[in-house]
């Protein structure tokens, strides 16, 4: 068999500093959000953990944060209900009939489209389509947003998925009396949980993660989301360290707890809208 | 539920199946009809409305948009902004910086995670990570590590009696201290990216090219690297279209500067549009912006293709 070499020990050791170089911000935040304002200032490693500055952040007559948090968590679970919902359908239908390659082409050349494009590009029709319809700081303007950031990864993902189902599943399922909404919704949708997971998962996360769209299309906290309300603490208040980290460690959560749970599928999605794209 | 199953008339059911029958046949576009709307309404409508504002001044005068044209007026203005040639050697800097350091690194990283038995789901896992958290968070974590009195990266130098600078203030440093931030956010997507085309590579070749006394450096230089180049050429050409989007860390950290050390183009867009509230000026550089990033696509499709053929 091989010789001991001293090349893994190079190479793990490599990885590794990879990994603590990745780690060490997020530690970093977390250790100052647990410190008295006296701790942070010694830096000393020896300190005493206190939840005074999540309490302080959630204390609504201290800050704002709890009513951003209800924001953010509708905004993110609107936009992942009616991504998914757009997308599968539309996916379902682009993979399982047959389309002219003007008309498939067209749409999914639309989609590639946005998808490249900056966000920022939109921010004035944006505007000026949310003051007419009067939905101007409020969460839909945002959600209107966040619809046209996630559909493209939504779409690819599910038409990958609605590719690898087999045609003659439906058909049998017709043969049976089935008609085709039965078909789609009782054969097809739960062949491809595993996708509407990864889509449902990623369009959540990046819809919880946006800030652009949120800080142009809100002006109080009415319709605004988490990253705003960071975004002004920190100017505002940039010496308040204590609540800064407790702010960003709690937006971090939901990133956190799928790369725990959900990793494979989230890998998957991201590496297939990447490549679709 | 369904009336006409309870009680038949002929008249009833021939409706119904009739209808049913029609809904599936027409089925197909049911289902896109979503999506086709959701288009219409929120790209290609904006993208009309994008080109009508970048030749108009836009304003809001008691809740009523007012709209005059003044063709080309916004171009002339563009050409004599002094920040925008500097927005764009910013951007550019920034862009061609990323884009190169984070490939060289994320497929040092993804070679040598693909070389390896043990702790392959730890990296992985650990490099997901900067992906999924909220760019702001990114910028307020960095804005800590820099912080120039209780930042980590000073405390850390303090301890070998180095005095540390102001970082993301000077002048000098902040457009490195930038670039830092992004290679922490996002090496990994290039990673995730060449680490599924190198998984995806045939291993036959290698083991072949082993039994034929190949050295690994030869194997990596003329069978892994040549089979990796469609992966490689796809990372570049969607990081460096990322690239152009960066925003929010930049706003959190210098937001723009000092002075304009790290304007980049889309951080002048929004200032712009939500600073100086100029709706046709900001319209007329975001659409610049787009017709930029358009041209680079048609560029790396094209060499994309050319490298398949």
């Amino acid at each position: 068999m091989k010789k001991f070499s001293i090349e893994p020990v190079f190479r793990h050791g490599f990885l590794m500093f990879v990994v603590v170089f990745t780690l060490v911000p997020i530690f970093f935040t977390l250790m100052t959000s647990l410190k008295l304002f006296r701790d942070i200032i010694s830096g000393s490693l020896a300190f005493t953990p206190t939840l005074v500055n999540y309490e302080r952040l959630f204390d609504p007559s201290q800050s704002n944060f709890l009513r951003l948090t209800f924001n953010s968590l509708v905004v993110a679970a609107g936009t992942m209900v009616i991504v998914l919902v757009i997308a599968s359908l539309a996916a379902y239908s682009l993979s399982r009939f047959r389309w002219r390659p003007l008309w498939s082409g067209l749409l999914l050349g639309m989609i590639l489209f946005i998808h490249m494009l900056p966000p920022v590009t939109f921010l004035g029709p944006f505007y000026l389509i949310a003051r007419s319809l009067n939905i101007y700081d409020t969460v839909l303007a945002v959600i209107m947003g966040h619809i046209v950031l996630n559909l493209p990864t939504a779409t690819w993902i599910l038409l990958d998925f609605f590719a690898d189902v087999p045609k003659e599943l439906e058909e049998a399922a017709m043969v049976d009396g089935a008609n085709r909404f039965q078909s789609l919704t009782q054969v097809l949708l739960p062949m491809i949980q595993p996708g509407i997971a990864a889509a449902g998962a990623l369009a959540f996360i990046f819809s919880w993660r946006d800030f652009l769209f949120s800080l142009s299309l809100t002006s109080t906290p009415r319709g605004m989301t988490i990253p705003v309300g960071i975004s002004s603490f920190v100017q505002e208040y940039s010496i308040r360290y204590g609540e800064m980290a407790a702010g960003a460690f709690f937006a971090m959560i939901p990133a956190l707890l799928m790369v725990a749970f959900a990793q494979r599928y989230i890998i998957k999605g991201l590496t297939l809208g990447a490549l679709k794209g | 539920m369904n009336p006409s199953k309870l009680s038949p008339t002929p008249n009833q059911v021939g409706l119904s199946s009739r209808l049913g029958k029609f809904i599936d046949r027409t089925f197909q576009y049911w289902t896109v009809a979503p999506l086709v709307i959701t288009l219409l309404l929120l790209v290609a409508y904006p993208s009309y409305q994008l080109i009508r504002m970048s030749v108009s001044e836009v304003d809001i005068v008691k809740g009523e948009t007012v709209w005059e044209f003044v063709g080309a007026k916004h171009l002339e203005t563009a050409l004599q902004d002094p920040v925008v040639p500097t927005a764009l050697k910013n951007t550019l800097v920034f862009v061609i910086a990323v884009v190169i350091i984070e490939t060289v690194l994320a497929l040092v990283i993804s070679l040598l995670v693909s070389r390896s038995n043990h702790f392959v789901g730890l990296y992985r896992t650990v490099l997901l990570i900067p992906l999924l958290v909220p760019p702001i968070a990114i910028g307020t974590m960095w804005r800590l590590m820099y912080d120039y009195n209780y930042g980590f990266i000073n405390q850390a130098l303090a301890v070998f009696g180095i005095a540390g600078p102001t970082w993301t203030a000077d002048p000098q440093l902040a457009m490195p201290s930038v670039i830092l931030v992004d290679l922490w956010h996002w090496t990994s997507f290039m990673f995730l990216i060449i680490l599924a085309g190198l998984e995806s590579l045939p291993q036959e070749v290698n083991e072949a090219a082993s039994v034929d006394g190949a050295s690994e450096s030869q194997i990596l230089r003329y069978i892994t690297l040549p089979l990796l180049r469609p992966t490689l050429l796809t990372a570049v050409m969607l990081r460096t279209i990322f690239a152009f989007k960066v925003f929010d860390e930049i706003f959190l950290l210098t937001g723009g500067g000092p002075g304009t050390a790290t304007e980049v183009i889309s951080l002048y867009i929004y200032d712009v549009f939500s600073g100086q509230f100029r709706l046709g000026y900001a319209s007329f550089l975001a659409l610049g912006l787009a017709l930029i990033i358009s041209i680079f696509v048609i560029f790396y499709r094209r060499v994309g293709q050319r490298a398949q053929a």
